[in-house]
């Protein structure tokens, strides 16, 4: 019988299996950052406990930092400043490599760990934060945990944990142009529901996920969580291997004959099924206040839990298109990779945001990435759009106190949440991708950015 | 560290009593400004802040909300609808619920971190099927761990648990203590693993 790529991870890091009939399975890496690992250090540190294998810890200031240029430790959160220096020490106590507030490496953990090499296929990786899941695209176990299992996972270097069912999901066909990894996944979300990958470690597979960059990949998987997916995965190719190569924490080159092996059997029986065709799929944009109240750019505001349409102001049967907004957030690690600024900046290139957007933002996802696009020029075309340009972090993705976008705003944003609240208090958000974020702002106004695409970037999609 | 309470009698409150809310997440259980201190203490007075105020700065309390009413606002049990707890991996929002008094959630679902959280401190997370759940709003439930049943107005409802987590609930067992006793084991597995992906283990950085 075939095995899943998940089967054979899983396997790879079983030790033991526990009295409870449990599996204690063996964990390769952990990645902190300020707002909940320095909960998980203190408590171990008040424990007597300490690290079992520091060099395979890291950790990075990114969720409630200042992201203004010319950011120090100062933060605009209340009590901000605690969550930084107490994650510092503590990091400096157990030994554990940190990427601090204006290390040259800083970013969104999930930006940062594969761009470090941190994250490598066939790895299992923990982090006390859900969106853990987007280093799946590179073939790696990487999931979200609690603090409580962060410090067991340190301590012992291992998880205690049930089986996941396994199911796939396949994206058949190519993207249209001018449609994006953020509205494939935000199409499954909507199809199936926000729970609808409840229990399962899902693997994406088909032509359009090959076809896809490890960026995209990676935008993909960011939102298994979105989808209450245990996590995702995508099987390693060449394009995995040759991103990782030479990184600071990876191999040199990938050619030990393991590497190969890191995909699913052919016949490899997975729990559930679910084929997509990628080709039918349109930019998507939520309407809601869960990623399931998401629709295509073209289409009406379906009927939906009355608490939904309260909170976002918005009755069923209305067109998205038109909606009025108030602000712009591009950002997150979701959709800050080079290629999303890159694609962002192509649609504001020229452009302005319209007068209405009091708020623009553009946040990239690391210091790294936002070295890379000030060398394109990226900066100058965002600035000269009416956007802001960021150090990098979380930001606005979600709202810590301090800082917040107007009040009472809507705001078309990259990021992976349109919960209530998720970027202040009554603020509403819809979630798309970068293009659509950049097509809107200038429109001031849910936009299809497929009205604003360049004829080059048609063909280059 | 406290045992889930065995067995467990209380009014269970229902989160929306005009019908179960599937998709409740962690933001709007604590609300990220909420998380004051890096500790896990003093979450309890910004439990579900966005739904529990009507002005959450003044801290006035909307009437309407189940847990400001006099006959819910001591329920050891909530209520809800599917898909609980997603979102953020936050293990404030368990740690404010069991500080408010919270012991046990019956959902038509729970998302996977939170349902880790919940168990890493006690709080029993039961899945029953939506037309169960209905039913439970309101009535005084008891909870059987060992019998892993639910028993309200004269029902009773089996649910799902595996073994290690009923164990390590009702016997109050910490979990790293627990794995440490299989230290041997993991030693031995990390000798060898070491040897087959040597690409795993870093020097140290610092
Ligand atoms: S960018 Fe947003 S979703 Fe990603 S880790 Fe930061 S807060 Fe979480």
């Amino acid at each position: 019988m075939g095995l899943t790529l998940f089967d054979k991870i899983w396997g790879a890091h079983e030790v033991a299996k526990t009295q409870g009939g449990a599996s204690l399975i063996a964990i390769d890496r952990v990645f902190l950052h300020e707002r909940t690992g320095a909960a998980a250090l203190g408590r171990m540190a008040e424990m007597g406990r300490t690290v079992r294998d520091p060099a395979r810890v890291f950790a990075v200031m990114d969720h409630i930092v200042d992201t203004r240029i010319g950011r120090g430790d100062g933060t605009l959160m209340p009590g901000g400043e605690a969550f930084i220096s107490e994650t510092r020490a503590a990091c400096k106590a157990a030994g554990i490599t940190l990427f601090d507030v204006n290390d040259r490496e800083q970013g969104i953990v999930h930006v940062i760990s594969p761009e470090q090499g941190i994250v490598l296929p066939g790895l299992t990786l923990v982090a006390p934060d859900s969106h853990t899941c987007t280093q799946g695209a590179f073939g790696a176990l990487a999931w979200g945990i609690g603090s409580s299992e962060a410090e067991h996972a340190m301590v012992t270097g291992t998880l205690r944990l049930e089986k996941p069912r396994s199911m796939r999901v396949r994206f058949d066909g190519m993207l249209a142009p001018g449609v994006t990894p953020k509205d494939m996944i935000l199409a499954l979300i909507a199809e199936h529901g926000a729970g609808g990958g409840a229990g399962h470690v899902v693997e994406f597979t088909g032509s359009a996920i090959a076809a896809l960059d490890m960026e995209g990949r990676m935008t993909v998987c960011n939102m298994a969580t979105e989808f209450s997916a245990v996590t995702g995965l995508i099987a390693p190719d060449a394009k995995a291997f040759d991103y990782l190569a030479g990184r600071p924490h990876a191999p040199q080159t990938f050619d030990d004959p393991y590497w190969e092996t890191l995909k699913s059997d052919p016949e490899a029986i997975f729990d559930r099924e679910i084929v997509i065709d990628a080709s039918a799929i349109a930019p998507m944009v939520s309407w809601g206040t869960s990623p399931e109240h998401t629709v295509a750019v073209s289409d009406t505001i379906p009927q939906g839990p009355a608490k939904a349409h309260d909170y976002i102001g918005l009755a069923p049967g209305a067109p998205i298109a038109g909606t009025p907004l108030d602000a712009a957030f591009i950002g997150s690690c979701t959709n800050a990779r080079l290629s999303d600024l890159r694609r962002a900046a192509r649609i504001l290139e020229g452009r302005r945001i319209a007068p209405s957007i009091r708020t623009a933002l553009a946040v990239p996802g690391s210091l790294s990435v936002k070295r890379a696009a000030e060398a394109e020029g990226l900066d100058r075309i965002f600035e000269a759009a009416g956007f802001e340009w960021r150090m990098s972090g979380c930001s606005l993705c979600f709202y810590a106190g301090g800082e917040g976008f107007p009040p009472g705003s809507r705001v078309i944003s990259s990021t992976n949440r349109n919960f209530e609240g998720r970027q202040g208090p009554g603020i509403r958000t819809h979630i798309a991708s970068p293009e659509t974020v950049a097509a809107s702002a200038i429109t001031g106004a849910i936009a299809d950015p497929r009205d604003y695409a360049r004829p080059d970037a048609r063909e280059a999609a | 560290m406290s045992a889930f309470p065995q067995p467990l009698t209380g009014i269970a409150a229902p989160l929306d009593p005009r019908g179960l809310r599937d998709n409740v997440d962690t933001d709007a259980i604590i609300p990220s400004r909420e998380m004051r201190s890096t500790g896990r203490e003093g979450l309890a007075d910004g439990l579900f802040a966005p739904w529990r105020y009507t002005d959450v700065e003044a801290r006035t309390p909307d009437p309407d909300f189940v847990l400001n009413q006099p006959e819910y606002c001591n329920a050891p049990i909530l209520v809800a609808g599917a898909n609980f707890g997603c979102g953020s991996s936050r293990e404030h929002a368990v740690w404010a619920l069991a500080e408010w008094g919270i012991s046990a959630i019956i959902a038509e679902s729970f998302a996977p971190i939170f349902r880790g959280n919940c168990l890493r401190n006690f709080l029993l997370p039961i899945a029953l099927p939506a037309s169960v759940v209905e039913r439970l709003g309101g009535e005084a439930v008891t909870i059987d761990l060992a019998a892993q049943t639910v028993s309200a107005a004269g029902e009773t409802h089996d649910f799902a648990i595996d073994s290690e987590a009923k164990r390590m609930l009702a016997e109050g067992l910490d979990p790293i203590d627990l794995t440490l006793t299989m230290r041997d084991e993991i030693d031995c597995w990390t000798a060898t693993d070491r040897a087959a992906r040597p690409w795993v283990y870093l020097e140290s950085q610092a």
